[in-house]
Formats: C-alpha cells, structure tokens, sequence
C-alpha cells in the first residue's frame, strides 16, 4: 500500500488518515463533552466513523468479508444510541 | 487512458469527497459551541461521508471483484437510521435544558420528555421519573 500501484492508493491513505482523524475528534469529544448530549452524539459519529474505516479496509486488502461487521456496526450503533437517549429521556429504556 | 484508469479515478474521488465530509463532521463536532449546532455536523455530513465511501467500494467490487450491491444495505440503514438518532439525541438536549425551552403544549398535553421546562433547569444532573 505504500508504493501507488493503483491510481487510487494516495486516495486511500488520505481517507484512512482523515477518518482516522474524525474518529478521534469524536473521541475528544467523548471524553470532554460538557453534557451527557455531548457524549451520546460522539459516540454516534464514532460509530459511524468506524463503519467508515471498516469499508475503507476493505478496499485496501479487495475483499469482501468486513461487510457484515460493518452492517453490524451500524445496526448496534444506531440501537445503542436510541436505548442511550430512551434511558436518559424516561429514565427507563423498555418502559 | 483505458477504462481501468478511469474507474480508478473515479473511485479515488469518492474515496477523497467521503473522507472530506467525515472528517469535516468530527471537525464541526469539536468546533461548534452549543449542543444543538453541534449536532448538525455529525448527523448530515459524517453520513453522507459514509455514503461516499461506501459507494467507492461499490464501484470498487464491481471493477475489480465480483460485484456486490450489499453496501446500499449499509447505505439505506444509515441514511435512514441518522435522522431519528438526530431526532433523539436533540430530545435529550432539550430535555436537559441545552437549548431555549419549547414553548407550553396546548391545553392538557405534554412533550414526550419528562417536563422539560421545570428539571431540566431545576435538577440538570440525573433524570428523575415524574
């Protein structure tokens, strides 16, 4: 992957790096975040972020065996996410 | 230049357009000052990033593999996952008083969060159930 045998191999170092970036930001975020609002949204765009970097590995190794691991990743993402809101929200999260 | 190349080209764009907008998501994440703006940044731009990179893999599987449309799976998940996670993730900031309080419901009714206009302001470090 270091040396561009492929036209879009710069292309794929550049968004490892720069969603990698993104994942920390999120992270930062996480970890400063004023409010509970703040950590709930970090912990989303980490998410999705990590989606981003699952696929991203798959371009570069030409395989197609992460596919399932992102489409899990989004799936809890988006529940854990809805239960963290719930349980802030009611108190409860299956009321 | 053959057709490789330009697929070639095209993917390292979508790669670079969806890299860009994630990473412009985090950065408006960090940025922004209240919670209500901070939430525009990873709702909409992350998750278009994430739709461009999922569509370089799509274009990628069909030149170079065997050719899969799972990744509008993943695509249609997010797309229609971000908005209601939005829509929570704006409730609770409303709930904890993050923002302007919502003016009074008609008549008897009430928001669906626990009464955001009297906790939230009185009591904003646990949720208690009314």
């Amino acid at each position: 992957m270091i040396a561009p045998d492929r036209l879009y191999d710069l292309a794929l170092v550049f968004a490892f790096c720069a969603v990698s970036l993104a994942q920390l930001l999120a992270m930062v975020r996480l970890v400063i975040g004023p409010d509970v609002t703040d950590r709930i949204l970090a912990l989303d765009t980490m998410v999705v972020d990590a989606i981003g970097l699952i696929v991203l590995l798959g371009i570069a190794q030409g395989t197609e065996i992460y596919f399932e691991a992102a489409l899990i990743f989004a799936m809890l993402g988006f529940v854990s996410t809805v239960a963290y809101a719930r349980f802030i929200l009611r108190g409860d999260i299956i009321e | 230049m053959t057709l490789t190349d330009l697929i070639e080209i095209v993917i390292a764009v979508a790669l670079v357009i969806g890299a860009v907008f994630t990473l412009i998501g985090s950065v408006g994440l960090m940025k922004l000052d209240t919670a209500m703006k901070r939430m525009h940044a990873p709702t909409k731009a992350a998750t278009l990033g994430i739709g461009a990179l999922l569509m370089a893999s799509m274009i990628h599987s069909f030149a170079f593999g065997s050719g899969s449309l799972k990744e509008v799976l993943i695509m249609a998940f997010l797309f229609v996952t971000a908005p209601i996670s939005a829509n929570f993730i704006a409730k609770v900031a409303i709930h904890r008083g993050q923002d302007v309080p919502p003016p009074s419901p008609p008549n008897d009714q009430t928001w669906s969060t626990l009464n955001p206009l009297d906790e939230a302001i009185d009591d904003p470090e646990l949720p208690t159930r009314s």
